[in-house]
């Protein structure tokens, strides 16, 4: 390159050898491999955060303790028994005759998350209660799977963080909680054991 | 610091210009490796390993705070949580095997860095200080390597952890005392592994701190470069970014691409099966070596094998081992040679690449077990590591008759043509 076309703006790159003319207003060879080199920098980096962000989720170990199986055949009438599913309680809950006739007469319409208890149990064992025992409202686990604790208005659950309370088919009735007691997977294996997850 | 003819910082958008008002970061990070630090336009490729050991200890950063979510530093736990991770948590065997053999990258470039700089004499004043906070950052390396080997818990890391801290057992009259201090027992156990995470925790960051010191102590005379002048006006130098930036872009790829070779299709190769046994105090392996990075400083240890002048032969080689890196403490007073490089210093140029293959022997000798010849070619290794530094330099300092070195770096650049030593967009020869 002759050295007599220096330029007095330091600023100014001389042109490139290959790209465009000088002085010309479209793209330079050089902004090609730039945009192109960091472009492909930059996606690599992004691979990168996958594992990094990836490690949080639940673990194997953690995903292997997902299903147990649960004996209910010695669950009383109107009692009930709380067991622990994924590290989290789970209620499970033999309603009584009466106890199911009241869910049942609810109107739907009215309920602030509408579902019926029949579709909160399954076929034929409506009279088996199976929720979460987490309050959708911050996580509490609420009082009233054994008669003895306080079960609020409605004879379902009531949670003593901060006063929600549930249905005798867990659905909530008053209080600050926005949803029903979840209803986790399961299924009857036979007439005493139920499999959750 | 900066030459009077670097780039000024001159922040354009409002939102900057508050910023730099109110927190100059920007503006130190564009002094620091942005445009506003002239760096010598003659780097050759050896240059690019500082910015590359940047990246490794912010790859074991990273990988580490990941890994430490996963694993339980307690002796019954610790073996089954490492292979926990390598099973079970998602992505563990990619982020465990990163750091793994990061840490092998890491001691790779470290050791070229180091050798660059004995080449190039970048440990000779002005650059004195880098010098010596880079051998500190090495012996933070060292001890934040060791102690995360032995974290796994398997039976390199037990039997690692055993010997090392024998070491100060060695230290006459309070070395038992120090060495039960140390492990908080009288072997390796819970106190010992819970310790020894805390401080692998710790001291990367400590590292960090240390790196922050050598650079603004770098930047205080500016880069050297491989001719060793000094630099003498613009003409000399290229702005950081984007010469330098784009020229330690190629070797960050170079070294992602190796490092992905050894995690991916030999994530092993550099480890012993051993440490895939989980931790036995009733029985040491058959063969005991520590990482290969080690290897080295392990051979001068084992290198006194008797007694003599009434120090027993386990503190001399103990002594040895520490004195081998703390030499390099006092190196810029021991090569008293004006000129830096190695390209204008034929015997010392010698001298080095006898180093070079000194410091590789010795490693031989550090992973071969301790027996027949080994033994002797061990303490000749040693010794020869010894006399470099404090005899042959010397000597070579006083007697060596130099070559001549060129006028200026544009000129050993461009062989004297000095209308063509002007970078662009200055008039030629106006800084003369």
């Amino acid at each position: 390159m002759a050295t007599s076309e220096y330029v007095d703006d330091p600023n100014q790159r001389p042109p490139v050898i290959g790209g465009e003319e000088e002085g010309g207003a479209g793209p330079r060879r050089r902004d090609f491999l730039n945009i192109a080199a960091v472009s492909f920098a930059g996606v690599g980096a992004a691979a990168v955060v996958v594992p990094l962000v990836n490690q949080m989720n639940p673990s194997a170990d953690v995903l292997a303790l997902a299903s147990i199986e649960v004996d209910v055949s010695k669950i009383a009438e109107g009692s009930g028994i709380k067991v622990a599913w994924r590290k989290q309680p789970v209620f499970v809950r033999r309603l009584t005759a009466k106890e199911v006739a009241d869910a049942n007469k609810v109107p739907v319409s009215e309920l602030r998350d509408p579902e019926t208890l029949a579709q909160r149990t399954k076929p034929g064992k409506e009279n088996w209660l199976i929720t979460m025992a987490v309050c959708t409202h911050l996580g509490c686990v609420p009082l009233g799977v054994t008669p003895s604790e306080n079960r609020g208005e409605f004879g379902g659950y009531f949670c003593p963080c901060h006063g929600s309370q549930y249905d005798t088919a867990g659905r909530i009735r008053k209080g600050p909680a926005p949803k029903n007691l979840a209803v986790p997977e399961y299924s009857f294996k036979s007439n005493t054991v139920v499999q959750i997850g | 610091m900066s030459f009077p003819w670097a780039e000024n910082y001159e922040p354009k958008n409002p939102v900057m210009k508050w910023l730099d008002a109110k927190l100059p970061l920007p503006r130190l990070v564009f002094n620091a490796v942005g445009a506003g630090y002239p760096v010598p336009r003659n780097l050759n490729y050896f240059w690019n390993f500082g910015v590359l050991a940047g990246l490794a200890l912010t790859i074991q950063i990273v990988t580490g705070i990941v890994l430490a979510m996963h694993y339980a530093s307690n002796a019954d736990m610790a073996f089954a949580s490492v292979e926990g991770i390598m099973r079970d948590v998602n992505a563990g065997w990619l982020l465990r095997y990163m750091h793994m053999n990061g840490a092998s990258m890491f001691f790779i470039v470290v050791y070229i860095h180091i050798f660059r700089g004995l080449y190039y004499g970048s440990y000779k004043a002005p650059r004195e200080m880098v010098w010596l906070l880079g051998v500190v950052i090495f012996l933070l390396m060292m001890a934040t390597a060791f102690m995360g080997y032995v974290l796994p818990w398997g039976q390199m890391s037990f039997w690692g952890a055993q010997v090392i801290t024998g070491f100060f057992s060695a230290i006459p009259i309070i070395g038992d005392p120090i060495h039960t201090w140390l492990l908080g027992g009288f072997a390796p156990d819970n106190a010992a592994l819970n310790r020894f995470f805390s401080l692998h925790y710790l001291l990367p960051f400590v590292i960090a701190g240390v790196i922050v010191l050598h650079i603004w102590a770098l930047h205080i005379p500016g880069s050297g470069n491989p001719t060793g002048v000094d630099v003498k006006g613009p003409q000399d130098t290229v702005p950081f970014h984007p010469y330098y930036t784009a020229k330690d872009g190629f070797g960050v790829g170079v070294f992602l691409i190796i490092f992905a070779l050894l995690t991916f299709y030999s994530p092993n190769m550099l480890g012993h099966p051993d440490n895939y046994i989980q931790a036995n105090p009733l029985s040491t392996p058959a063969h005991i070596v520590p990482e290969w990075y080690f290897w080295p400083f392990y051979a001068i240890l084992r290198a006194f094998t008797v007694n003599w002048l009434w120090i027993p032969a386990k503190l001399w080689g103990v002594i040895a081992m520490f004195s081998a890196i703390l030499l390099l403490l006092f190196l810029p007073w021991l090569d008293n040679s004006p000129v830096r490089s190695a390209n204008y210093r034929p015997a010392y140029r010698i001298a080095f690449f006898v180093l070079v293959a000194d410091c590789l022997l010795l490693g031989l000798c550090g992973v071969k077990p301790p027996e027949g010849a080994w033994v002797l070619i061990g303490q000749l290794a040693a010794a020869y590591y010894f006399a470099h530094f404090l005899i042959i330099v010397p000597i070579i300092a006083a007697v060596e008759k130099t070559l001549p070195l060129p006028n200026s770096i544009s000129e050993s650049v461009l062989h004297g043509e000095a209308e063509e030593a002007a970078p662009y967009g200055t008039a030629p020869g106006a800084a003369h």
